[in-house]
């Protein structure tokens, strides 16, 4: 199967029904091997056992911006080349964006308590991410609230590509910008800053976060696409009744 | 394991993460259950979408 065949919804869904399960289960493995390591990993010498938040909070990070990443390609496939799988992508996208930011923000506040004494501060880092949730809210306010699919595909593909201006404000504001937040230390010229014994777990619960994300992913295209079917089959019924 | 004094914030994002994730696996999971539920009674009612209706009335 070319990969231009994806194209084709019912090919997709074929390709989606095989793929899953093992995408599932890889994803179940690789999760339960980065848990017993994290259980295994030794405190950090400041942030004693704290440091276990990391291990949700940097995929969580990452895996909010990575779903703008993705909204921002199918954006790019909706406007240029009106691939008709590309609006399925990015609807789909949105929630399991928004839930990753989520989880990103909420560890973060817990993080911060103990260690900075507040649950937050209005520096460019936390801001720079609540604004991605803001953003993802007004993603799926877009796409929940249109009874036509075609009518918010348009908007959401525009408003996903102003928003991808905030990508690397996220990224690089720890260095434009005085902040509480630590600054870069796994992504960063000169290699990662972490202990071997602290950074294994956390790349392999970012491994196991981000097949998390796919497999969500292709399940909600999945639902997607039959979501649109039911509405062209129901259209389809309005309209030989009313012959 | 000694989660030291900070344990309650330890568990709790744990405990926020595995509720969103779970959240979102059910979500999905019952979307497609409930897709697969209507596009069936749609079927069973003889209705059918274009495509499959050109597959049909070819020869």
């Amino acid at each position: 199967m070319a990969v231009i065949d994806l194209a084709n919804p019912t090919r997709f869904l074929t390709l989606v029904d095989r793929v899953l399960p093992w995408l599932a289960g890889v994803t179940a493995l690789v999760f339960a091997y980065g848990l017993y390591r994290v259980v295994g990993a030794p405190d950090d010498y400041q942030q004693g056992a704290t440091v276990k938040i990391m291990y949700l909070h940097v995929p969580g990070a990452w895996l909010g911006m990575m779903g703008w990443g993705v909204m921002t390609v199918a954006a790019l496939g909706t406007l240029v080349w009106r691939h008709p799988l590309a609006d399925v992508a990015g609807k789909a996208a949105a929630p399991i964006g928004a839930a990753f930011t989520f989880i990103c923000l909420a560890t973060g506040m817990l993080w911060g308590r103990p260690m900075w004494g507040t649950y937050w501060v209005w520096d460019a880092r936390l801001t720079s991410v609540l604004v991605l949730f803001l953003l993802y809210l007004g993603m799926l306010a877009l796409y929940w609230t249109a009874d036509d699919p075609n009518r918010s595909t348009r908007a959401a593909a525009i408003l996903a590509l102003v928003g991808a201006v905030n990508i690397p404000i996220i990224k690089f504001s720890v260095d434009w910008w005085n902040t509480l937040h630590q600054p870069a230390s796994v992504v960063r010229m000169g290699g990662a800053a972490i202990d071997s014994s602290i950074l294994v777990p956390l790349l392999i619960m970012t491994l196991a976060f981000t097949l998390l994300f796919f497999t969500l992913h292709f399940a909600a295209m999945r639902n997607e696409i039959l979501r649109r079917r039911v509405r062209s089959m129901r259209m389809m019924q309005a309209r030989e009744s009313d012959t | 394991m000694s989660l030291g004094q900070h344990a309650d914030f330890i568990i709790a994002s744990y405990a926020v993460t595995a509720l969103v994730v779970a959240a979102l696996i059910g979500w999905i999971a019952a979307d497609y259950a409930a897709q697969r539920r209507v596009l069936g009674d749609l079927e069973q009612r003889g209705v059918t979408r274009r495509s499959q209706r050109a597959k049909g009335d070819t020869p």
